[in-house]
């Protein structure tokens, strides 16, 4: 099979906290990372985080050293706003096809001095700003982007729509813009590869019962982040979408498609008991006079400074748990109306609130399943990843050279994600050791036996 | 077009008028409504039990008549169709409650027939297109709240034909009608259904729910396609001024008598004496 030598290079799909991590710990360790993600930055969705539970620390003060030390790594080769089209090869040789998208902006040039964007007339609903805030068609992310560097959306262009426009380009003061980029091919060759590409949320849309994902001021997690974010569409104030006022009735409502096998969900997301307490916490901190209420089914705070954490919500912050499931939402004048049950006090409850946040439940990022037929992966029957075995075997794949890490897999929180891609990180490394301390025909012989140890 | 029929029995009494304005409608439409030629009481509810395999014998019988008159069996009365409709899945599914159901009523059913809602014939077989172009007197002006109550839309795997927590049916069926439709949050709640019998009280803020919504939303009227829906928004509104005042009923109609009034037919007896809540100033409108 494999007659040469093994190559020490990693592969690593998804550039949020999980492939971040593993990343710099294999190129801390010396070996070159070839580092993609399908967005133009890197941070995943960590970087649409505010704070993280349970230490309240700045999510976007503890990520950016990481993403500009992933940026600026020698050993880290980022391929931003790309996807990884073809994988061929085995073990110790694995040939990689990724697929570059046109950024109409000349990469090596641009200084990212933002002018372009501040200068586009085409402003653009934005999908990192959960649809609450707007962008350019010429963009970053956030002001915070590893690389900060733009790119143009071309199916909101004004120039590509009618060919007339070019303002990013008048303005650009290095020349940097050009609309004839074409997409690129890049090929790459590694010994070993990580997936790390994460979670979406499951869609509003498809709860009914909570509205359809049509009532403005319903929201998910994730927007409500960007609502406590900074750096969010409302500078850190909680403003509802609909009238940009300030809540002061907000229900929270958890698993919101969670443990619900109708919906073909009975897993538990496992981090939204978390952050609810902390949105109910932050949203207390933020509007004073505001009231809170958590809807659970029970409550999993099983982790480090976890349920502390949640006491502290209810007893200092008297956020209101209320123990039962809501079964309807819905809009009535300028109030969005959440029915529940609080099956402790045995009663219907009805609660006329000015904002409601649903911790949608998690599902595999978009592409997991197709991405997963690529690379000879198995998938679950909910489409995420499926580990070689769940016990003593959780970052390993059944392809050997091909680790998981993250959220991907299952859902799981940030240190419990990190945790995961130092260990993806050392199975790669334990292997370049292997294939480094034993001369080249051992290393073979010990590939082939026991690939993955 | 010769479809099967059956009735139910609040189609014989109360809710008549639902029964002859189908009838009639569905005749220009082109469908005959064969009414099924022996029939009795549907059993008006699917039994909660699993193994209460008794209950289901009156709905099997019905369906083994059916079955005898077609492959396929058009319902009016919603309960009727929620029952009826389950049953027969689960004499299709469930080989033991198959056997011993065919053992009481001396039958040999499987379960092959098609237990379809009046609703559901004329929205994927006449099509609301074919029926807004024969319309005569358009609803013009009408703002018409739909409301679809329970049964026709759960358990929505087993009996649901539209999106149970936001059903258009009975809402395009109106549009081709050319009445404009308000959206409003309470299409599919419950409406008190028996309790209207058993606690009122209860009965009387569901309905008070349901109307008050669809009022502030800009409702002249209701229509359902459910009797006991009919029945209970309808009687409801008599007493409802008492607890909540300064409150306007507005009329409660079947969608059949408002499609028997836009195609333009003799309408007399479309069961009118038996609203409890006058339908006739919006039917003036209609026809002026």
């Amino acid at each position: 099979m494999l007659d040469k030598e093994p190559i020490k290079r990693v592969l690593v799909i998804g550039a949020g906290i999980a492939g971040m991590q593993a990343a710099l710990d294999i190129a801390n360790s010396g070996y070159e990372v070839v580092l993609v993600d399908r967005l133009p930055s890197i941070g995943g969705r960590m970087a649409q985080l505010s704070e993280t539970f349970p230490t309240l620390d700045c999510a976007q003060c503890i990520l950016t050293p990481r993403t500009v030390e992933v940026g600026h790594h020698e050993n880290i080769q980022l391929v931003t706003y790309s996807e990884v089209e073809d994988v061929r090869g085995e073990i110790g040789d694995f040939q990689v096809r990724i697929r570059r998208y046109p950024t109409y902006v000349d990469w090596d040039v641009c200084t990212g001095c933002g002018l372009c964007q501040e200068k586009c007339p085409k402003r653009v609903v934005s999908d990192f700003e959960r649809e609450m805030g707007r962008r350019k068609a010429i963009y970053t992310l956030s002001p915070q982007a590893v690389p900060n560097k733009p790119v143009l959306d071309r199916d909101n262009c004004i120039y590509f729509e009618r060919g007339k426009c070019r303002a990013c380009e008048k303005f650009c003061p290095v020349g940097a813009i050009d609309f004839e980029q074409e997409e690129t091919l890049i090929e790459e060759r590694v010994g070993c590869i990580i997936v790390a590409t994460g979670y979406d949320l499951y869609p509003m849309a498809e709860l009914g019962e909570y509205g359809h994902g049509q009532v403005p001021d319903v929201i998910d997690g994730l927007a409500f982040e960007r609502l406590l974010s900074a750096s969010g569409p409302t500078a850190g104030k909680v403003r509802r979408p609909s009238d940009g006022k300030e809540p002061k009735e907000v229900v929270f409502v958890q698993c919101a498609g969670s443990r619900d096998p109708e919906l073909g969900m009975p897993y538990c997301s496992k981090i939204c008991c978390m952050y609810t307490a902390k949105h109910a916490m932050l949203y207390k901190h933020r509007v004073h006079g505001g009231q809170a209420y958590i809807f659970y089914i029970d409550i999993r705070s099983a982790g480090k400074h976890y349920e502390e954490f949640v006491q502290r919500a209810m007893e200092e912050d008297r956020v209101l748990y209320l123990r039962g499931k809501v079964s309807k939402i819905f809009r009535e004048g300028d109030k969005v109306v959440v029915w529940g049950v609080d099956t402790l006090s045995d009663r219907q409850v009805e609660i006329a609130a000015d904002l409601v946040v649903l911790a949608t439940a998690m599902v595999p990022k978009e592409g997991t399943r197709e991405l997963a037929e690529m690379l000879g992966l198995e998938t679950d029957e909910f489409g995420f990843f499926t580990e070689a075995e769940g016990n003593m075997q959780p970052v390993e794949t059944s392809r050997p050279g091909i680790f998981l890490a993250g959220a991907g897999i299952g859902p799981k929180d940030i240190p419990e994600t990190v945790a995961q891609a130092s260990g993806a990180a050392a199975k790669v490394l334990s292997l370049f050791a292997q294939w480094s301390g034993v001369p080249e025909e051992m290393a073979v012989e010990q590939l082939l036996g026991e690939s993955n140890v | 077009m010769r479809i099967p029929y059956f009735p139910g029995c609040t189609l014989n009494t109360t809710a008549k008028g639902f029964d002859n304005s189908l009838r009639a409608s569905a005749q220009v439409l082109g469908v005959e409504l064969a009414e099924l030629p022996e029939w009795n009481c549907c059993g008006a509810t699917f039994p909660l039990l699993a193994d209460n395999v008794l209950d289901l014998t009156g709905p099997a019988r019905v369906l083994v008549a059916a079955r005898e008159a077609g492959e396929r069996l058009a319902v009016a009365c919603t309960t009727c169709y929620n029952v009826l409709r389950r049953t027969n899945l689960a004499i299709r599914a469930d080989e033991d409650k198959r056997e011993k159901l065919n053992f009481f009523i001396e039958a040999e059913y499987e379960g092959d027939l098609q237990v379809l809602d009046v609703l559901q014939v004329l929205r994927d077989e006449v099509g609301f297109d074919r029926i807004a172009q024969v319309v005569k007197k358009p609803l013009a002006g009408l703002k018409a709240a739909a409301y679809y109550g329970c049964m026709v839309l759960r358990p929505a795997a087993e009996v649901a034909y539209d999106d149970p927590e936001n059903p258009r049916a009975l809402d395009e069926l109106l549009t081709a009608l050319g009445a404009e439709t308000v959206d409003y949050p309470h299409k599919g709640e419950c409406c008190g259904a028996y309790l209207a019998v058993k606690s009122p009280e209860a009965t009387a803020e569901m309905t008070y729910t349901i109307l008050s919504s669809a009022q502030k939303n800009g409702a002249q009227l209701m229509v359902t396609n459910c009797p006991l829906c009919q029945f209970n928004l309808d009687r409801q509104q008599m007493e409802m001024g008492k607890r909540h005042a300064g409150y306007r009923p507005v009329p409660v109609f079947y969608f059949a008598q408002l499609l028997g009034v836009a195609l333009g037919l003799e309408a007399d007896d479309f069961g009118w004496e038996k609203h409890y809540v006058d339908p006739q100033p919006v039917l003036a409108r209609v026809r002026s």
